[in-house]
């Protein structure tokens, strides 16, 4: 028997667990939280409902309602309202939280409207069940013509009932509307049928409000035409619309849901925020969790760091050791080995990082920064839902960027977008930790480690200079447009630790492998780069030096400067001299601009080319002595101008391409690329002309 | 009558009318209909966002967004 293949979309409000229903169904791992936002595309999945049925599951951004106010909620709008969209559902699942179910029902009645294929799915029976409230499952069944289905997605009871019932929908015959449209505004709906040519009395009115349902534009004029024959304002029949629909789902909830009273603490939120959300402490908490934060990622991870450091460099050893010499020892040892070892030994840190971040977004923190920064941030020309970018732009900001998307304003999203790149990422920590570790001693400051302030500083400098450029922005970008911010805040929830665990390692993995494919194929192109030369150059140094003193060591070193590699960055060398770098360093900055992770690799790569002691990447670089002075290169100077370098610099390819998706024209990556350029070079020439 | 950005923490009330069309619309499908009580539960400090109980969840909204929601003041019961 062939099976049959349904499409099943996941609507509901923001965080009302869809995405964590979504996974339960299809085993996939799609990022979860407690704030509302988290899902801001559409994402498929594959589940098998029976042995008769396959479906493929597509979860919706979070909705409030069919009239969306952003971007994400207009992706939900657009599969949901529009028949012809490759993703429309054959069943539809609203998921409610049962918590807040009179919001919940508004959205789940206007898709009963649109006539289609419904099933109701009951969330967080367990926290609405603590908190005292009863909802009566049958009745609210009846009441609605729908069936109803309590769960826990996040223990994943009740996933077998829901799949029945969606079986069971598959067929149903349209019902009669939740609130029929057409007796509050008579005759008008019809004839917009008309005019759209289908018999969907809700989708009509939908299109009546302006709302812009795909194919409208062709109905628009005629629409306009009718409206103002029945004298009819959009936004008038809108509100209207939706009071009349609150009150018919008042009388619904008044008989299905009673509330008792809570067990147990429920006043941990309230208890909470009072010391979270606190006009003076709430501030010094937020610091206080990010001084932590750095903390742990500088002390916490030093020993594991270590480990992997010397794992690495007696890993090397042994391989040159244990294969034949020449070229290829050469290439594997030197190229690869040096250049795995430069990102593995970041693998502590990073996990520490992203441990924080969903540790904070899980609870329901984010939705409290935001809300007490909300202020701060317009005063810049961004809104409070910025901070939730911002600070996972910390962590990477490719997913940062596009979270951006429920900012309902477009400037302020534009900006947003614009400054998220200002924060330092994890893929600059690398380049961070090794810096800072040669130029600063590993002491203490008043107790605190000194290497984790000074690199919580340089974080700081990032957020400063991002709200420096969001505030210069702010009087470029021009737009008439109103700004809100209406944000819903979720209770605290005890973070899922399966998912936060499950999110730890995924990162982990992405950060390897991803960058780790980029460094391997760079370190060897790098290697080829800088072990040949053109012409007979090699020869010549090689009879040049023959018979002298410390021969090898000026012969590996001449080498490397007629190498290719060589080449490159002499050409580039006077342009960053100013800045304090010498060649080698312009060769790192160009391969950085594939991922900026890979420096350290490079720089463990072209330090250890013809280097014939095998040592730790910071060993290696400590040693590396200024040609003219004879005292270490890597002077405080140096360093500091080449961090402020990393922090300024826009050297991620990736992160360029998502803000062409985002903003849809190839203009603000160009200006984003500009003037973080210029901002780097900038404040690396000032560092480094002060410093030395 | 009273305009919700002027309540202090802990005051009840009803909503009765959002005198500002484009608010109304984003406000209303959120659950914040006339007739709808609610209570100021938080008000962030400079002048920022307004934190209000309504239908059992709470939302938070700016100040001067507070200034156009007129509610009716509410006896303690
Ligand atoms: N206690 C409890 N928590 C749940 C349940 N289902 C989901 N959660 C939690 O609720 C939060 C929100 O879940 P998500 O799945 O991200 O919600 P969403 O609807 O996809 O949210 P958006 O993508 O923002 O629209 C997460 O912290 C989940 O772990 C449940 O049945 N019980
Ligand atoms: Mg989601």
């Amino acid at each position: 028997m062939s099976k049959e293949q349904i499409k099943i979309a996941l609507a509901g409000n923001p965080n009302s667990g869809k995405t964590t229903l979504f996974n339960a169904f299809t085993g996939l791992k799609q990022k979860v939280g407690n704030y509302p936002g988290i899902t801001v595309e559409k994402k498929s999945g594959k589940a098998k409902l029976s042995d008769k049925y396959n479906a493929e599951i597509i979860d919706l951004p979070g909705t409030y309602s069919l009239f969306p106010k952003s971007m994400d909620e207009q992706v939900a709008q657009q599969v949901l309202c529009n028949n012809t969209d490759e993703d429309y559902p054959d069943v539809t699942i609203v998921i409610a939280d049962a918590t807040n179910l009179r919001r919940s029902i508004f959205l789940l009645t206007q898709v009963i409207d649109l006539n289609m294929n419904v099933v109701l799915a009951l969330n967080m029976v367990d926290i609405a069940t603590k908190k005292g409230i009863l909802v009566n499952v049958n009745l609210l069944s009846e009441e609605l013509g729908i069936q109803v289905i309590a769960i826990n997605a996040r223990k994943g009871n009740g996933i077998e009932s829901l799949k029945q019932a969606i079986i069971k929908t598959i067929d149903e015959k349209p019902k009669k509307p939740f609130l029929d449209v057409t007796k509050i505004f008579k005759g008008v709906i019809e004839k917009a049928n008309e005019i759209r040519g289908v018999e969907n009395n809700y989708a009509s009115f939908l299109a009546l409000c302006r709302q812009k349902l795909s194919g409208e534009v062709l109905n628009r004029c005629a629409l306009n035409q009718l409206c103002k024959q029945y004298e009819i304002i959009p936004e008038r029949i809108q509100a209207k619309e939706t009071v009349k629909r609150y009150k018919a789902i008042d009388k619904v909830i008044f008989s299905c849901v009673k509330k008792g009273a809570p067990v147990g603490k429920h006043q941990f939120t309230k208890k909470l925020d009072d010391l979270l959300i606190h006009p003076f402490f709430g501030y010094i908490i937020f610091l206080l969790i990010l001084f932590l934060l750095f903390q742990a990622v500088f002390s916490w991870s030093a020993y594991p760091m270590e480990l992997i450091d010397g794992l690495f460099t007696d890993l090397s050893i042994w391989t040159a050791n244990a294969m034949p010499k020449g070229m290829l020892n050469d290439l594997v040892v030197n190229g690869i080995l040096a250049g795995l070892g430069g990102i593995f030994i970041f693998v502590p840190q990073i996990a520490f990082l992203f441990a924080f971040i969903a540790f904070l977004e899980d609870t329901g923190y984010m939705a409290r920064v935001s809300f007490i920064t909300d202020k701060l941030l317009r005063g810049v020309g961004l809104n409070g839902r910025s901070i939730i970018p911002l600070l996972s732009g910390a962590a990477c900001a490719v997913p940062a960027i596009m979270s951006a998307r429920t900012i309902s304003s477009w400037k302020e999203r534009l900006i947003t977008i614009m400054v998220t790149p200002l924060m330092s990422c994890s893929a600059r920590l690398p380049v961070y930790t090794l810096i800072i570790s040669m130029i600063i001693p590993a002491d203490d400051f008043l107790g605190f480690n000194l290497q984790g302030l000074v690199l919580m500083i340089f974080y700081l400098i990032g957020f400063v200079s991002a709200i420096g450029a969001a505030y210069l922005m702010k009087f470029i970008i021009k737009s008439k447009e109103r700004s809100y911010y209406i944000m819903e805040m979720p209770s605290y929830k005890i973070p899922d630790w399966k998912t936060v665990i499950y999110t730890i390692v995924e990162k982990i993995k992405v950060f390897l492998f991803d960058a780790g494919k980029v460094i391997i194929a760079i370190s060897i192109v790098l290697w080829f780069l800088s072990s040949f030369a053109p012409g007979k150059k090699f020869e010549q140094i090689e009879q040049e030096w023959s018979g002298k003193a410390d021969a090898e060591m000026h012969i590996a070193a001449d080498k490397l400067e007629a190498s290719y590699a060589g080449i490159i960055g002499k050409t580039i060398e006077p342009a960053i001299k100013p800045l304090g770098f010498d060649w080698k360093i312009g060769i790192s900055l160009i391969t950085s601009f594939a991922a900026r992770e890979v420096f350290v690799g490079t720089m463990s790569t072209i330090y250890s080319v013809g280097d014939d002691n095998i040592q730790s990447i910071k060993e290696r670089l400590k040693n590396v002595k200024n040609q003219e002075t004879g005292e270490a290169f890597f002077t405080p100077a140096v360093g500091i101008s080449l961090m402020l370098f990393y922090a300024f610099a826009m050297q991620c390819m990736s992160t360029l391409a998502i803000v062409y998706r985002e903003t849809k024209h190839w203009k603000w990556p160009v200006i984003q690329f500009l003037y973080m350029g210029v901002l780097a070079y900038l404040s690396s020439f000032i560092a480094y002309q002060i410093l030395s | 009558m009273q305009k919700l950005a002027n309540l202090a923490i802990g005051t009840k009330g009803e909503i009765r009318s959002i005198s500002d069309s484009d608010l109304e619309q984003k406000l209303l499908e959120m659950g914040c209909t006339p007739g709808e009580k609610i209570e100021v539960v938080r008000r962030a400090p400079f002048g920022g966002p307004v934190a209000i109980l309504v239908s059992s969840y709470v939302l938070s909204i700016r100040k001067e967004d507070a200034l156009k929601i007129d509610v009716k003041l509410l006896k303690d019961e």
